[in-house]
């Protein structure tokens, strides 16, 4: 297929999963908020959110102090912001129409329609209407365009280049999550002192669960109360969560063996063995070496990873 | 109830129309809304469905038809323009409900002139680059030819599989009066270059079929769908005969071109690749396009882009919708490019004058399709009625198109035929003038309910190792009322044909 093409798909369904994990977490914070909670700890909330995009400067450069609704309005409708859940979704339906041709009807217009009711909802305050439902209304939009994908496609290289973008988008925001979300309470990581810190904990990694919809899973696995290293555990090491590093990983890994080709050896290689060292790695070990330094070297190799793809089938430098 | 009352009653009525034939109806002016309408054979069944429809009927069906278009993303962009909130310039192509009928014998008659005309033009084509013997025979001045700024020195003595030229044709017909006052069809434009349009025929059908199946339960209407089957044969029987599997390709400026999305649907339809310039490269003479498996060999390439733009090499150097060296591959004969390079010297309005001409001396036949009478300003002659008529006359630069460039005296001010005065005492060459011909109207649905509107055909012949078609084409339509532009970018719709076995 046309190296422009595979492009396109691959960046269609980034752009697709990364609105869909911004409605999440920009719900998880908003679902906090309603809790009783310190307006400090409802503020670390709103910038950890902010970081986990790199946009916390951009941010207060435009509207200064961190606010609830300006910073909902900056990661929902704000079009200037190339990673509101506005800007994700035109950018999806964007590279969709470049590429409308390889496309199934019913994937096309399941990214045009999507494109279509963004617009429309966000103009006419639906979106502030019901923040929930609207972030709830997001995560559908992006589980109908998989199934869409998934149920019509042709098994062929479309449909793998679509794969790999999801994948390797989800492995990336799911790292920046756990990132964030440890990060703001690294100070009490490990024995929290007294009831109001546990408590404050619970809600803490439940809500963190919930924006990858890992409650019920963490339950089911480990049957036991919310402890920070099973939770973390499950998003990086758990091959069965379907949010994790290592289930993302698994799934990059899969489909690009079935693109690769002569010269992509090299990124098939790195590719694996990020996998291979969540598949053999211990939670911890990780967390002895310390997590942020593992996160952050974790998100570089996946940025590496992206520009290798990129380099081998996406945009050939050449003849 | 019969249409006509409900026109009455939805206020169309006061202004008496212009044109003097009618699609649908036997006499016009609309003297029916007293006496009953007189309908035309071919519209008596619609005509008595849409009688027995409720009011609002229209009105619902056209709102879906919009929101399914929005849907399936059929639009197109209009240069410079914004939608309302100054987020994207796409717009829907305005849709109209009523279909235009054509009776399946007169369709037989078009179809015939259309193979001829097409071939007489291919044969002009190939003739001009060749051994030019139509100039040598003095029917087409050689100036004519030579010295136009569609004619293209780097195509002389090239030769290109079929020796055919214009592979996709859009001819403009109108129906209008002849001498006799009766309703005969003429040619308007021949469009060889890149005539767009043919995937709003595909889609105001399918359209057409799911908003009305009942309608197409009562007539027999000739399908159109299997159009981009055709397209593929008549590009595959165009290939350079070195290959037996041919792999073609579908250029496209990009996706912000307006017709972005016929590029996309008819590569989609044909199951080849839609492929931008910068997705080609030449090597060694041969055109190949980038894959995320290498380098892919490509045989015929249906372009939607000008010839200014095909090669940076050769045409304007800083297009980079092209790709460089592709006129050097084409030349070698390794690819095929269609439209060929320099059909423009076949359409321009200039030479369309001589076409009738060049029918009898190819073909030795008589033209079965009539072009309108066409004053040529560069005649002495023709230039001073021109000049004493101009209210009357429509008059068109002759490298004008899209309805850009040209003066409706009859609608135009004062002021703006003096200013077409000037223009055309500048540079009388580059003018041509018409009669303003009272072109057919077909009653469409407007705001102000079902009023009568100019309407045009464009029918798109495909010409391979043989000529083809399929039945009708795509009648525009235009909105506003008493215009006489079609064109989409100047407020033009379309409208399903149907040619009809009564």
């Amino acid at each position: 297929m046309l190296s422009r093409t595979a492009d396109h798909l691959f960046w269609m369904s980034r752009y697709t999963e990364r609105a869909e994990n911004t409605a999440r977490m920009l719900d998880v914070n908003y679902q906090t908020s309603l809790l009783p909670q310190s307006e400090a700890v409802a503020l670390v909330g709103w910038q950890g959110l902010l970081s986990i995009s790199e946009l916390l400067p951009t941010y207060q450069r435009l509207h200064g102090e961190v606010n609830v609704q300006k910073v909902m309005d900056f990661m929902v409708k704000d079009e200037s912001n190339p990673s509101s859940i506005m800007s994700c979704l035109s950018a999806a339906r964007e590279n969709a129409r470049a590429v409308r041709g390889t496309l199934t009807t019913e994937v096309w217009e399941t990214h045009n329609q999507t494109w279509l009711e963004v617009r429309r909802m966000v103009n006419n305050g639906d979106f502030e209407r019901d923040p929930g439902q609207f972030f709830e209304w997001v995560k559908f939009r992006s589980h109908l365009s998989r199934g869409v994908t998934v149920g019509t496609m042709l098994m062929d290289e479309a449909l793998y280049f679509m794969r790999l973008g999801t994948f390797l988008e989800r492995a990336d925001n799911t790292a920046r999550l756990v990132d964030v979300k440890f990060h703001a309470v690294q100070s009490d990581f490990f024995g929290a002192a007294s009831e109001k810190d546990q408590e404050y904990d619970f809600y803490h990694w439940s809500a963190i669960l919930r924006s990858v919809s890992g409650f019920e899973v963490y339950r089911k696995v480990y049957r036991d109360v919310i402890k920070p290293e099973r939770v973390a555990e499950l998003l990086i090491l758990r091959p069965d969560m379907p949010r994790s590093l290592h289930a993302s990983l698994n799934e990059v890994v899969s489909n690009l063996g079935l693109v690769s080709n002569d010269q992509t050896g090299e990124t098939h290689r790195r590719a694996g063995k990020l996998r291979a060292e969540l598949k053999y790695g211990r939670i911890d070990e990780i967390l002895a070496t310390g997590l942020h330094a593992y996160l952050t070297q974790f998100l570089d190799r996946v940025n590496d990873l992206g520009s290798h793809i990129s380099r081998d089938f996406l945009v050939p430098s050449g003849a | 109830m019969r249409v006509g009352v409900k026109l009455a009653k939805l206020g169309a009525v006061e202004k008496v129309p212009m044109q003097k034939f009618d699609e649908m109806y036997t006499r016009l002016p609309y003297e029916f809304f007293t006496q009953g309408a007189q309908i035309r054979d071919h519209y008596k069944i619609y005509d008595e469905w849409l009688a027995r429809q409720p009011g609002d009927m229209m009105a619902k069906r056209r709102e879906e038809a919009e929101m399914i278009f929005r849907r399936v993303g059929i639009t197109f962009a209009v240069y410079g323009e914004k939608d309302e909130e100054g987020a994207g310039t796409e717009r829907l192509i305005p849709f109209d409900l009523i279909p235009r009928i054509i009776p399946a014998h007169e369709w037989a008659t078009m179809e015939r002139g259309l193979v001829q005309r097409v071939t007489a033009l291919n044969r002009f084509i190939h003739d001009v680059y060749h051994g030019q013997d139509i100039l040598r025979a003095g029917v087409v001045p050689r100036e004519q030819v030579e010295r136009n700024a569609q004619f293209r020195p780097e195509m002389v003595g090239v030769d290109v599989p079929n020796q055919i030229y214009s592979h996709i044709s859009g001819i403009d017909i109108v129906r209008a009066p002849n001498s006799a006052g009766e309703g005969e069809y003429y040619v308007l434009e021949d469009n060889l270059r890149v005539p767009s349009g043919v995937s709003y025929m595909l889609e105001d059908r399918k359209m057409m079929m799911r908003l009305f199946p009942e309608l197409f339960n009562a007539h027999r209407v000739a399908p159109v769908a299997h159009y981009p089957d055709l397209l593929l044969e008549t590009l595959r029987a165009s290939s350079p005969a070195t290959t037996a599997e041919p792999t073609v390709v579908v250029l496209t400026p990009g996706m912000y071109n307006s017709a972005y999305f016929e590029h996309a649907f008819l590569a989609q339809q044909m199951g080849v690749e839609l492929v931008e310039g910068q997705d080609l490269f030449v090597k060694d003479n041969f055109v190949y396009m980038r894959t995320t498996r290498g380098p892919k060999r490509v045989d015929v390439i249906y372009r939607r882009v000008d010839d200014d733009f095909l090669d940076p090499q050769v045409f304007r150097p800083s297009s980079t919708l092209g790709c460089a060296g592709l006129l050097d591959a084409y030349r070698a004969g390794h690819v095929t490019i269609c439209n060929a390079v320099g059909t423009g010297v076949a359409d321009d309005k200039s030479i369309y004058p001589y076409v009738p001409k060049m029918i009898e001396f190819y073909l030795g036949e008589k033209p079965i399709l009539s072009n309108v009478p066409t004053y040529m300003c560069r005649n002495k002659d023709d230039l001073a009625y021109t000049l004493a008529n101009l209210k009357d006359l429509v008059v068109k630069e002759v490298h004008g198109a899209g309805g850009y460039g040209m003066l409706v005296g009859p609608a135009a001010t004062k002021a703006e035929i003096e200013d077409f005065r000037q223009a055309v005492l500048a540079n009388p060459e580059g003018y041509i003038a018409q009669p303003t011909l009272s072109l057919s109207s077909c009653p469409t649905f407007v705001e102000s309910g079902i009023a009568p509107r100019h309407i045009d055909l464009r029918p798109y012949v495909l010409s391979g190792k043989t000529v083809q078609m399929v039945p009708g084409g795509l009648t525009r339509v235009a909105l506003k009322e008493g215009s006489l532009v079609v064109n989409s970018s100047q407020g033009g719709g379309t409208k399903d044909t149907w040619i009809l076995e009564v």
